[in-house]
């Protein structure tokens, strides 16, 4: 596969290159909602549709951007996109799943924060990605942010039941558990290469 | 500006509590993402922390300065618009300071923008208070912030390539520990570090409670 084609993007971007593991970008929520697999799953789906969204958008913004010589704007223009993505999914988790909005909590403005979304952004611009490039390596971001933060919460269930030293309680131990699981992902460094 | 009524004194600790008991990093657990990936050497993370640490100084005393004019609703917003401002003037800034660090920092640069440590600061602490009061608290926010980045860098530069600042420490005989420059030495040195961390307020806590039932017992 050459390094322009697809799906050699949308792995490298999910898997090879994931991006809380590899890039460390989105750590925050990655530490902070993935008490529960219940909760993390839909927060991963959220930061991955406002990926989408935002990624399509910061495409167009820096397409009109380039035409009119004000790269410097870029930084401004795609945080204010991102911010106004994530209003538009927090209104609409809020509206068709109180439940759910309740349990992300403070956690869902903060995908704004997310370096994850304006590193997609930010990426893509610099490896100078097309449409549909960037597309595919949105999604495949979003796809590898998924699987980061519920593999994330599937560990920490089940270290919830062992019996861990009273110091290594909390965060230590998620950043160990993120180490491993990071150890076990430079695994796929070699694929598609 | 502010008023005589809402200002709290200066005091050492507003610069301190930074440092030590309120660290971004250790204590907080606010900013992670540059935290890991850019310390794999000592001189990339004092250039962050130096970046990291003029936008958050600016952007806050900025906040501070027109608290009273930004209306609530939109507060957030304008302070991601400031804060954007300085991460992209410190962003041509390196680039014309130093062109081999701007391209080992790459994109993390302007990743400063979402570092939840600045707007943290803004919203928590800036929107609040005076502007002299505000840059002391940046200040010590801001060195608390390189101090753990340096932690992190000059570990895993020691371990994982056996220089310290480019400088070899051990001799010949050293076999570098290259996956502390790999991502995942980032998340087991942090770790390590929070369980030192961890460890020393426990002991700390032990030591509180026997002096304690040794009071009682007197």
């Amino acid at each position: 596969m050459s390094a322009e084609s697809l799906p050699y993007i949308f792995l490298n971007a999910a898997i090879i290159n994931n991006f809380v593991l590899a890039l460390f970008l989105g750590i925050c929520p990655v530490l902070g909602v993935s008490g529960r697999i219940g909760t993390a799953f839909p927060m991963g789906v959220a930061t991955a549709f406002v990926m989408l969204i935002s990624s399509v958008a910061a495409w167009l913004i820096n397409e009109v951007l380039t035409a009119f010589d004000l790269e410097f704007l870029r930084l401004i223009a795609y945080i204010a996109v991102i911010a106004s993505a994530v209003q538009l999914v927090e209104m609409s988790i809020k509206r068709f799943s109180p439940a759910l909005y309740r349990a992300l909590g403070i956690y869902l403005p903060l995908i704004t924060s997310n370096c994850a979304i304006l590193g997609v952004a930010l990426f893509q611009t610099d490896y100078e990605y097309d449409l549909l490039q960037s597309l595919a390596y949105s999604l495949g971001a979003g796809a590898g942010f998924i699987l980061a933060i519920v593999l994330m919460a599937g560990l920490r269930e089940k270290v919830d039941l062992a019996d861990v030293p009273s110091v290594a309680r909390g965060a230590a131990m998620s950043l160990m558990l993120a180490g491993i699981l990071s150890l076990a992902f430079m695994g796929f460094a070699g694929l598609g290469g | 500006m502010a008023t005589k009524r809402d200002e709290q004194p200066i005091t050492l600790d507003t610069f301190l509590s930074g440092i030590w008991r309120e660290n971004p990093v250790f204590v907080m657990l606010l900013g992670m993402c540059p935290v890991l990936a850019v310390t794999n050497t000592v001189a990339n993370a004092l250039a962050m922390g130096l970046a990291t640490t003029f936008v958050l100084l600016c952007s806050t005393a900025l906040v501070s300065v027109l608290r009273r004019l930004i209306p609530k609703e939109v507060r957030i917003a304008a302070y991601i618009v400031i804060i954007a401002t300085f991460v992209t003037v410190v962003d041509y800034l390196i680039q014309a300071i130093s062109l081999e660090i701007y391209n080992a920092l790459g994109a993390f640069i302007q990743l400063i923008v979402v570092n939840c440590m600045i707007l943290g600061r803004a919203e928590a602490f800036a929107s609040r208070n005076g502007v002299l009061r505000t840059v002391v608290n940046s200040l010590g926010m801001g060195a608390g912030f390189t101090l753990a980045l340096l932690c992190l860098g000059s570990v895993r530069e020691l371990l994982g390539a056996g220089t310290l600042l480019g400088v070899p420490v051990f001799g010949e005989g050293f076999e570098p520990w290259v996956v502390m420059l790999l991502p995942p030495g980032g998340f087991f040195v942090l770790g390590g570090w929070l369980l030192l961390f961890a460890w020393i307020k426990e002991r700390r806590q032990a030591h509180a409670a026997t002096q304690e039932v040794a009071a009682d017992e007197r």
